[in-house]
């Protein structure tokens, strides 16, 4: 079998939950191997191995905080053409789609991105992507050079195959081109409570039927006592009652957390194409005629600034 | 200062899209717009002018006939002129080929500033900025929530879930914009009228130094093994809470879907 190389992400606390799903993909498709740019602690290699990375390769470069992007996508290339692997398969998202896109041209190999499952048969491995608000599966393969893919989060759900990886400590030299775009700074965001949107399994969103900025605090509260993440439609990212970047959307992000629930949300097309793959969906809204109830699982017509404390009521009394 | 600004024709995002028999999104059965999101960069490009920069602004498009509307809105907004890649053969590419047709044209063009949108909102892959930088050989600053351009360095923010960055690269540089930045100006009557009589500049395959074959569908590194249409979903439960019962059936229903 052929080796997959995960491109890693690391946190602070350690290994992004997205990269225990590539792992979970990659044993499907090969031997994993997952890419680590950063500190590749025992803890970490303890966490990939639980999830199946029989390789852990280890870059550590002051170049990789330095610069943005290119010396991941320096180090993958420089793996790939070493390793010769089946696939690479990175995790979706601004920082995924730089590196996809520079190791693709460099490999002269097919990218797929965004994909929602991927499977093998024989040598063959198969994408689907859900294209269009969600209206179209659309299957492909690759037919040239190493397939570069990026997955969604919570495309599939995580499960642990416990492997004892060795790890490889990989020297890479940077071209001078790999240093071209200079990190300044970074500032981290205020930490929340609550999880990244991205890879939230349960999401809470507000459209414009919260009202008002203030309005938002029933979709806090409803979100954090399912220990989800808050999300907004473009109407209240516009109207400055959240920040952008809660914004899902056609033109914010695109998410597909096990649980949606979205309350005062219409349900524009421009809404579903960031959340329409969400594997279960719920709606609240006052407006039985609203979009959103065609694509809910459940739906409650009624006012979300009743029907949404009496659910964190509900779910209170069902945990005791 | 030579601003090149990649745009796209793409289907009205609210339309029915279909499909072609060669898999290919059918792109004449539904009416076209300039994608949303390549309106941020054209705000951008024609402000960086507006606050003093010396610089003429060129869009750029690769499409079939009716590409040249996304053309004529972009000149509605601001900027010089327009030049389209033309070509039947670029009809089915990937975003290889694409990528290709776009940096060769920029060769042939010249540039110091090649903006984009951080997406499109058809293929909607983020991907084109950073391939067409890596063909060019230059810097990227891809996904900026801000932009600001001091002689040859251009800064930028990028955000992300955890952290704000702030990033600079040397001139010539590719730059994406998210819909962070300022909407776009809506044209007035006169500047639409006054960007048909701006120059549009045709260019073929031949005229930019690519080989037919490098580029379409045949020579995609990608291929489509079936389109499907998304499983009709099964109607869900809806109830109307005009009893103050709603919530605890929906609680129901968030327990018989192990959510809780």
């Amino acid at each position: 079998m052929s080796e997959i190389l995960v491109l890693a992400e690391l946190t602070p606390t350690g290994v992004r939950k997205a990269t225990l799903e590539l792992l979970t993909i990659a044993r499907g498709l090969g031997e994993p191997s997952a890419v680590v740019c950063g500190d590749a602690t025992e803890d970490v290699v303890a966490l990939l191995g639980t999830y199946g990375a029989t390789t852990v390769y280890a870059v550590s470069a002051p170049e990789i905080e330095q610069f943005l992007s290119l010396p991941k996508a320096e180090v993958v290339v420089t793996l790939a053409e070493r390793v010769r692997p089946g696939a690479i398969l990175i995790t979706s998202g601004p920082e995924g789609k730089d590196v996809a896109a520079r190791v693709a041209v460099r490999l002269d190999s097919g990218l797929i991105t965004d994909a929602v499952d991927v499977s093998a048969e024989g040598a063959t491995i198969t994408t689907t992507q859900s294209v269009f608000a969600g209206a179209f599966h659309v299957r492909s393969e690759v037919v040239r050079g190493t397939p570069v893919i990026t997955v969604m989060p919570n495309a599939v759900t995580a499960e642990a195959a416990p492997a004892q990886p060795r790890v490889k400590s990989v020297d890479v030299a940077f071209s001078d081109r790999a240093k071209g775009s200079v990190v300044i700074s970074r500032t981290p965001k205020g930490s929340s409570a609550r999880p990244d949107l991205a890879d939230a399994a349960v999401i809470v969103s507000g459209g414009r039927g919260v009202g008002s900025e203030a309005g938002l605090g029933v979709i806090e509260k409803l979100a954090d006592a399912l220990g989800g993440a808050v999300g907004v439609t473009r109407a209240v990212s516009d109207l400055h009652w959240a920040p952008h970047d809660l914004q899902i959307g056609q033109t914010g992000k695109t998410v597909a957390p096990g649980l949606y629930i979205a309350a005062g949300v219409s349900g524009a097309i421009q809404h579903r194409a960031g959340m329409q793959s969400s594997k279960t969906i719920v709606a609240v809204n006052k407006d039985p005629k609203a979009p959103i109830f065609s694509i809910a699982d459940f739906g409650v017509v009624g006012d979300l600034h009743t029907v949404l404390p009496a659910l964190v009521d509900e779910i209170d009394k069902r945990r005791i | 200062m030579r601003i090149v600004v990649l745009v796209k024709h793409v289907p009205e995002p609210t339309a029915a899209w279909s499909f072609a028999p060669d898999q290919t999104l059918d792109r004449g059965a539904v009416a076209g717009r300039l994608s949303e999101l390549d309106e941020y960069a054209i705000e951008q490009a024609v402000r960086l002018v507006e606050g003093g920069i010396d610089a003429e602004i060129t869009y750029l498009t690769v499409g079939p006939q009716s590409a040249k509307d996304g053309l004529l809105k972009a000149l509605a907004i601001g900027g010089a002129k327009g030049v389209h890649v033309l070509d039947d053969a670029i009809h089915g590419s990937d975003s290889l080929a694409t990528s290709l047709v776009l940096a060769k044209a920029l060769e042939h063009l010249g540039f110091d500033l090649v903006l984009a949108g951080m997406s499109s909102t058809d293929a909607a892959m983020s991907v084109i900025p950073s391939m067409v930088a890596e063909r060019l050989g230059v810097s990227q600053a891809t996904f900026a929530g801000s932009l600001s351009v001091d002689g040859t360095t251009v800064s930028i923010t990028r955000e992300s879930d955890t952290a704000t960055a702030h990033v600079r690269v040397e001139l010539p540089a590719v730059v994406s914009i998210t819909d962070q930045t300022d909407e776009a100006r809506y044209p007035a009557f006169r500047a639409i009228m006054m960007a048909k009589k701006k120059p549009i500049e045709t260019l073929s395959l031949a005229d930019i130094g690519v080989e037919p074959g490098a580029v379409g569908l045949a020579a995609a590194a990608t291929r489509v093994v079936a389109v499907s249409s998304a499983p009709a979903k099964a109607a869900g439960t809806v109830v109307v809470d005009d009893d103050g019962t709603g919530a605890a059936q929906l609680a129901d229903f968030l327990v018989a879907r192990g959510a809780l």
